[in-house]
Order: C-alpha cells, then structure tokens, then sequence
C-alpha cells in the first residue's frame, strides 16, 4: 500500500498473568475502510482494542498514527488523535438522561447547546434519539445510539465498534450499518468487532482473525465461505447441531411443564414486571424464548426455577402447581436449571468443582449430603463423572471454578444438572460467552435431553441457536411472551418484530 | 502519581498462610517506634509485653484463663463472618449470656448438685443467642443494618447489667457494693489444677473453648450447613440458586455466635469472677473480632490468636507495672494488630502498583 495507514499497530504483545491477550500482533488500517476483527470470546479482540483506546497499556510494541509513533497512555489521548469508541457493554447513567450522560462523557464541551448538537448529529445520521430521554426508558438499541452519538460528537477519524449488534434486533440492526456505511463514506474508518459472520460479509471487505491472542489470517469475508471463517476462529471444524423432529403428540400429552397466567411485579429499579406470561411445554420438545436482553429472561428465570416465588398455580411440573416451593423441592421433581451468569449465580468462583456439585445436588437426595453431613467422595465422584462426559477441560476437581473458562464452566454446569433423569430442564442465556465448540456441545446436549423425553426450556438472544434447537418459538418482550409458534414457520423479521412489541407499547403509553 | 490495587489471579497458598505472621511482626515493629516516642525502651517494652508473661507458671494460667473467652468468641463469630453476616456485639451477647446464666445461682442461690454449672451454661447460650437474635431477625424483617443494631445493643446489655446489680440482684449483704451474691460452690467453674508447683487460676473455659473450636471445624467443613454458611457469604445469588434461605442462614449465624459469646459470659462469670459486676469483661467482645479475623476465620488457627491477644492484655499489665506504661496501650496494641492484619490481608490479596505520571520535560543532566 503506497498510503499512510491511518492506525498501525506493530508487534503489540500485552500478558495477564500468565495468559497472553495479545501476542505480537500487527494490524493496520487504512482511511476510510470498515475492518471486521473476528475471533471466538477469549481470542484477545477486546484487549486489542482497549490496548488501541488506551484503557491498557501494551507490554511491548507500539503504535503508529498517520505513520507517526504515538502513545496512547489513557482515553483522553486516543480521542485528542480522532480514536472513538463504542463499548459493547454500556457505560450510561440510567438516572440520567441522554444528554446528561453524554455531557459527562465530554466534559471539555460547553454544556450549553449540547442538547442542540446532539439532535443535529443525531438526525444527521439517522440515529432518532431524545437527548431529553431518561436513559432507564430506553432500549438497548435507543442506548447504543446515545453511545454512538457521544462518540460522532467528538468528530472521530477511527471508530472502535465491540460487538455493536449483540443487544440489537435483526431491524436495529439494519438500521446500525446504514449508518455505519455513511460514516465510511465520509472517509472515517471503523474497526468492527464482531463474531457473527453473516454481519461482516455485508458490511466489510477486508476481516483480521485473531485465536489465542495473536492474528491468524487476514481475509476477504466477501469470497471466502462462512465455514472457513467459522474455522479459522475456533481452529477446527465445528459440529452441527442434529436436530431431533418434534414430538409428535405434542399437542394432545399432558405438557410437563405448564405455566398459566405469571405475573411477577419487580422489586429491583429498573427491573422488569412479568405480565401474564403462559406457555406450555410437552415432553420431547425444545420450548425457544427469544428476546432482546432486560425484557423479562431474569426475572421468568427466577421465577420457573423456584427463586422467586409465584403464585402457586401459576407455574406447574407434571401437572403438580408448584408456584410456592422453593428451588430444591422443584430439583426434587426432576426439574433443573442453568441461570445466564455463571460465575456467582450457578457457580461459586471460589469454590472448587466439587464444592460447584454440592452447590445444586445436596437436596437431590443422591448422597452427595447424607444426615446433614457432606459426602466429599460422592460429590468428587460426581464431578469427575461430569468432566468426563462433558469433555470438561479442567486440571482436575479441586480446581476452582474461577479458574475454568467460560466455555468449560458452563459445559461443567450443564454436566452437573444432566448427570441426573431430568423431567424438566430451563436454561437461560446457554452460550453467553462460551466457545464456539462447548456452544455446539451444549446445544447438542439440550437437543438430545429433550429427545430422550424430557421437556427444555431454552432462553436465548441468539436466534441461530433457537433455530438450531427449538421446535417452538415464543418472544419475550416487556415482560410479555408472545404466542408460540412452530420454528419451522417463524422468519428472523417475524421475531424481530415481535422483539420489538414492547417498545411500541412503551412509546405508545408516553 | 496514583496508586492502584488490581486483585492477585492466584493467592499462593504460602502467602495466605504467612499472612498473620507478617501482621504480628508488622505490629511489634509499629510497637518498637510507639514506645520509642513514648519515652521507653523499645526492646525491653517489647519484652515485658510478649515473653515475660510467658515466663511464669501463674503468669501462663492468666494467659489460658483470659485466652478461653476471646476464642469462645471468636469461633463463633468466625461462623458469622463466614456468611457475611456481621455481628459486631458480641460483647453484649456476652453480657446478656452471663445474666442469664447467674440466674439460677443469685435466685436459688441454695441450688446444689453436678446439674448446676451445666444448667447454668444452657441459659446462658439462650442469653446470648435471643440477644443476637434482634439484630437477625430486625435485618430479615426490616433490612436494618446488623452492625448497627449489635453493636448499639452492647451498651444496652452493659446498662442492663449495670441495673441489675446495682438494684434487684444486689447482694443483700453486700454492704451497698454493686455486685450481686457470690455464686455457690455449685456454681463455680472448677480450676484445672488449683494446688502444687504447676497450679493456677486457669479453669476448664479453656477446655471448653478448645472443644468449641474443634467442633466448629467440623461444622464449617463437614456438614450441609457449614456448606450453606459458606455459599451465603460467597454469592448470595448462588446461595438461592442452591436452594439456601438466606434469613434462615442469618438467623443461624447471629444465634450460633451468640449462643458461644453467652457461653464465654458464664465461663467468666462462674470462673475468674464468681460474681457478677457492673464490668465483668475488658472488652472480649470486641477483642475477638480481631482474633477471628487474626485467626483467618478458620476455628483451629482461631485458637493460636486467642493466646496471641490473651498474652496482649497480660503484657499490658505487666508493661503497666514494670515501665509505668498507661493500660491504655493496650489498646492501641490491639488496633495495631487488627490494622496490621487487615494491611497484610489486603497485601496477599492484590498487587499494589504505583502509576507515576509520564515525565513531560526531560532535562540532560
């Protein structure tokens, strides 16, 4: 390339510990291009970009701007050279309105007008936004655009996106790469970080992969297929998911699980109120619950696994009501859970694996707990069980859960509620975080327990899984579950329309 | 500049383990240079605090008699903080364990027989528990803050006992001193070893404590229970996913450490004392705190740290004596150590860094 590179970054090596993030990696990028940076959940993408933003500091290597040698020591230095960046995980005051939370971003910009500025850009760009909005009212869509227009408000050259379309329905989106392709066209470059595949084939042209911290190829997403791009990310082949037909009497058996008429108002600010959810699920089926995240998952999690209490007919396993019992008398029944978080929530992080096995087996009455007493042996033995079937990589049971990565953990959990004859299992968020292979792992596991009789509840944002496993889908939005529909008959539109119901309703009542 | 700590991916075992000795050598340094600017000879301060009570046998009795209630205390409170259930009144769970105790020997002081003493000590962990019972039961119900209430409900406990024995359980012929009536032979806690060349005042508290402390490992690492206290006070999200009450767990943690405080109440009431007083303990309440922090929460190492501080409030008496040194140093020992403990804690838990801002202007020199 005869041009200047607009960012270049030569030989950058930055270490955790003993883990290298990021291994003498060099990436460039040229003026006015969208450059997708690929790679599974642990590759080092965000290390690199946080390395580029200023929130680390790299080991060795260094960066070059306009083929001038820079040091980016915090923030406020990447944004005085035109670095802006737009985080995956949102970092807004919901108290706080939009321009309220974008002015303490910019604390350099007079106050006064800003509110002015802020609709300008934002109807410069197509990105409809209230500055006057309190940011607990908006969607995660509304919010990533407060983010967006924080970031425009600086007139950067570079635009760092993490994951941007994660928290967005297929429409948002949309909507997100028209302008993403107009801010390219002004001649502004953006780096986008992303591992869905179908994504960066119509937005970019050129895609670095990263796996284990250092650059493995670099590449044409537009020419080369998804399984090579899929592959050069994990490493290897990744399985397909088998799915199994639907049960065939689904309609007419007794459903194992049957929930009628939830209603579940939230104690937490901000949290969000179930309204009359319904559904039931039957034997050998994979119930799907799509949903954009914050629109009900935690708290109808909560409430089907036994953490939150409802009223007592309005949930029933086996047609037995069991709104009023708690998590370990639901266990009993054979139901089983796997909540979203796992380090704190299904798992201790402190705790080593077998500690992890008692944590959800001592009421199970399989002699991990005997008289009150614990059973150190049958719980190790239980966990050992488990690392085998799960293909758990883990340094052995005394290793503590903390240690494992995401992807081992949550095979490791699922492991721990499968190991027993399960009526009824309800996972929520299942491959959050997880790699691409333990996904497929545990996808298959889902598919093949239902296939064995038992009936899942599968909650997820991503809709590829939901098409890979569920043989009905019904979408969460508002605290609301829409009617359930065959998977067969459902369009990513249908869902994202549905996705979006709630926020209709919501701007309706205002 | 600017100084950070980022949290340690691993905490090396040996590091955890050298962790309280590092406190207490911190702590005898910081001592060196106190009564350096107090005017008196470091070293030989040093050594009237930690090695001449050790030197005489009625001087190693003391230790064991005063060490029994710090690690009566201790362990039990060990069980609380365990679950993050901050019980910060155990001094008044002591007090309230003593009452209850002495009522059978100051109302039926005629009361005889080997039933006596164990009576004695069952209505004392009542005492103590239903007094750590308010701050619980206040925190389930009304999301008050326990180291709050417990700690307010010490100086209730002191003015109760205060009452007590300056009105209804004064001592009819105690000339108008506010004590009550000295306890029956019944009543007493025997002495280990009274008589001979290795005798002493040291009574069976310490055994008692030394069994408390072992039959608390057990409950913190055997038993379902021990199992729930540890996931409460980890992730109390993960405590309800597995199924765990975490009122029922508060509860447990204020009535088991109360119920032990209570207990240390009568050992020294029907021990060391015989009687009860407007004062009956320098502080054991308080003083365990750092014993169960000194001691890792774990109840065996609680037991080496309980003889650790007994020996500071021995040495103080004896630095009081030997150097005119004011008791209130005392004190001032035992908040070096707690602070030294926590410091040395904080240490093995994260890795300080120190960010200088980036030199602007260099000059060549």
């Amino acid at each position: 390339m005869s041009r200047v590179a607009l960012l270049e970054a030569r030989n950058i090596t930055k270490a955790f510990a003993t883990v290298r993030a990021c291994d003498d990696v060099s990436i460039s990028l040229g003026e006015g291009e969208i450059v997708a940076l690929l790679g599974e959940n642990g590759a080092g993408k965000s290390t690199l970009v946080k390395l580029m933003f200023g929130t680390l500091q790299p080991d060795s290597g260094n960066f070059l701007y306009r083929g001038r040698p820079v040091a980016i020591e915090k923030p406020a230095d990447a944004r005085r050279l035109g670095i802006g960046m737009v985080h995956q995980h949102f970092s807004l005051f919901e108290a706080f309105t939009a321009v309220q939370n974008i002015a303490l971003a910019l604390p350099d910009v007079p106050l006064a007008g800003l509110a002015q500025r802020t609709r300008e850009v934002s109807e410069a760009y197509g990105l409809t936004l209230d500055p006057q909005a309190l940011v607990a009212d908006l969607s995660a869509g509304e919010r990533q655009r407060i983010e967006i227009v924080r970031c425009l408000l600086q007139d950067p050259t570079l635009i760092i996106m993490d994951e941007p379309t994660s928290v967005l329905t297929p429409q948002e989106a949309d909507t997100l790469f028209v302008t993403l392709r107009r801010l390219r066209e002004e001649g502004r470059t953006i780096l986008y970080i992303s591992h869905k595949l179908d994504e960066v084939r119509a937005l970019c042209e050129r895609a670095v992969v990263m796996r284990a911290g250092r650059i493995v190829r670099e590449l044409d997403p537009r020419t080369v297929s998804a399984a090579e791009m899929a592959e050069a990310m994990v490493g290897q082949a990744i399985a397909e998911v088998a799915q199994r037909p639907a049960p065939a009497a689904a309609a007419t058996s007794t459903p194992l699980l049957a929930v009628r008429g939830l209603s579940h108002a939230s104690d937490r600010l901000f949290g969000t109120t179930l309204k009359n959810v319904g559904f039931t699920v039957a034997g050998g089926e994979v119930f799907g619950i799509a949903g954009m995240a914050g629109n009900g998952q935690s708290e109808l999690f909560a409430c089907l696994s036994g953490e939150l209490a409802s009223a007592p007919e309005a949930i029933a396993i086996n047609g037995v009501p069991v709104g009023q019992l708690g998590v370990d008398a639901r266990r009993r029944m054979g139901a089983a859970f796997v909540p979203e978080e796992r380090l704190g929530h299904s798992a201790v992080p402190d705790f080593d694996l077998v500690e992890n096995i008692v944590l959800s087996r001592h009421g199970a009455g399989d002699g991990t707990v005997l008289a009150g007493l614990l059973r150190r042996g049958a719980a190790r033995r239980t966990a050992k069980r488990v690392i085998a079937d799960m293909a758990v990589r883990a340094p052995g049971t005394s290793a503590l859960a903390r240690m494992l990565s995401g992807g081992n953990l949550q095979k490791f959990v699922m492991g721990r509620e499968l190991d027993r004859e399960l009526v009824l299992l309800v996972v929520n968020q299942p491959t959050w975080g997880v790699d691409a292979g333990a996904a497929a792992m545990i996808r298959q596991a889902v598919v093949d327990l239902a296939a064995g009789g038992a009936a899942v509840v599968l909650i997820s944002q991503d809709l590829d899984e939901l098409f890979q496993t569920a043989h009905r889908i019904a979408v969460i939005a508002g605290g609301r579950l829409s009617e359930a529909r065959p998977a067969g008959e459902m369009s990513r539109t249908d869902i994202g329309l549905l996705m979006g119901a709630g926020e209709t309703e919501r701007h309706l009542a205002h | 500049m600017r100084i950070e700590l980022t949290p340690r991916p691993q905490i090396h075992p040996l590091r955890s383990l050298l962790s309280p000795v590092l406190a207490v050598v911190a702590t005898a340094c910081l001592g060196a240079v106190l009564f350096a600017l107090l005017g008196k000879p470091p070293l030989g301060a040093l050594y009237a605090y930690f090695v001449e009570p050790l030197t005489e046998v009625w001087s190693v009795h003391e230790l064991a008699l005063k060490a029994a209630p710090l690690i009566l205390i201790a362990v039990g409170l060990s069980v609380a903080y365990r679950s993050n259930n901050w019980n910060i009144g155990a001094e008044g769970q002591l007090v309230m364990g003593a009452v209850a105790g002495s009522i059978i020997p100051i109302l039926l002081p005629d009361a005889s027989g080997a039933w006596v003493l164990p009576a004695m000590m069952v209505l004392a962990m009542a005492g103590g528990a239903a007094w750590g019972a308010i701050p619980a039961v206040l925190k389930n119900r009304f999301g008050t803050s326990e180291i709050l209430v417990s700690l307010m409900l010490v100086y209730v406990a002191n003015l109760f006992l205060d009452y007590l024995v300056r009105g209804p359980w004064r001592d009819p012929q105690g000339f108008n001193f506010p004590e009550s009536r000295d306890f029956g032979a019944s009543a007493r806690l025997p002495e280990i070893l009274s008589m001979g060349e290795w005798g002493g005042r040291a009574n069976w508290g310490i055994v008692i404590a030394v069994v408390a402390a072992l039959l608390t490992l057990l409950l913190v690492s055997r038993t379902l229970k021990g199992f729930e206290i540890a996931v409460g006070g980890a992730s109390a999200r993960a405590a309800r996913f597995a199924g765990f009450d975490a009122r029922a767990t508060t509860l447990f943690a204020f009535l088991f450490s109360g119920a032990l405080a209570g207990l240390a109440g009568i050992v020294e009431v029907s021990g060391a004392i015989g009687q009860l007083q407007p004062s009956i303990s320098p502080g054991y309440g308080f003083t365990a705190i750092i014993v169960a922090f000194l001691g890792r929460l774990n109840p065996v190492a609680i037991i080496v740290a309980g003889f650790l501080l007994a020996l500071s409030y021995l040495g103080g008496e004896a630095a009081q004596i030997s150097l005119g040194l004011s008791d209130r140093t005392t004190r001032v020992f035992q908040g070096l150590l707690l602070f030294c403990v926590l410091m040395s804690d904080t240490l093995v838990r994260y890795r300080v860094r120190v960010h200088r801002r980036p030199v602007l202007t260099e000059r060549v020199t």
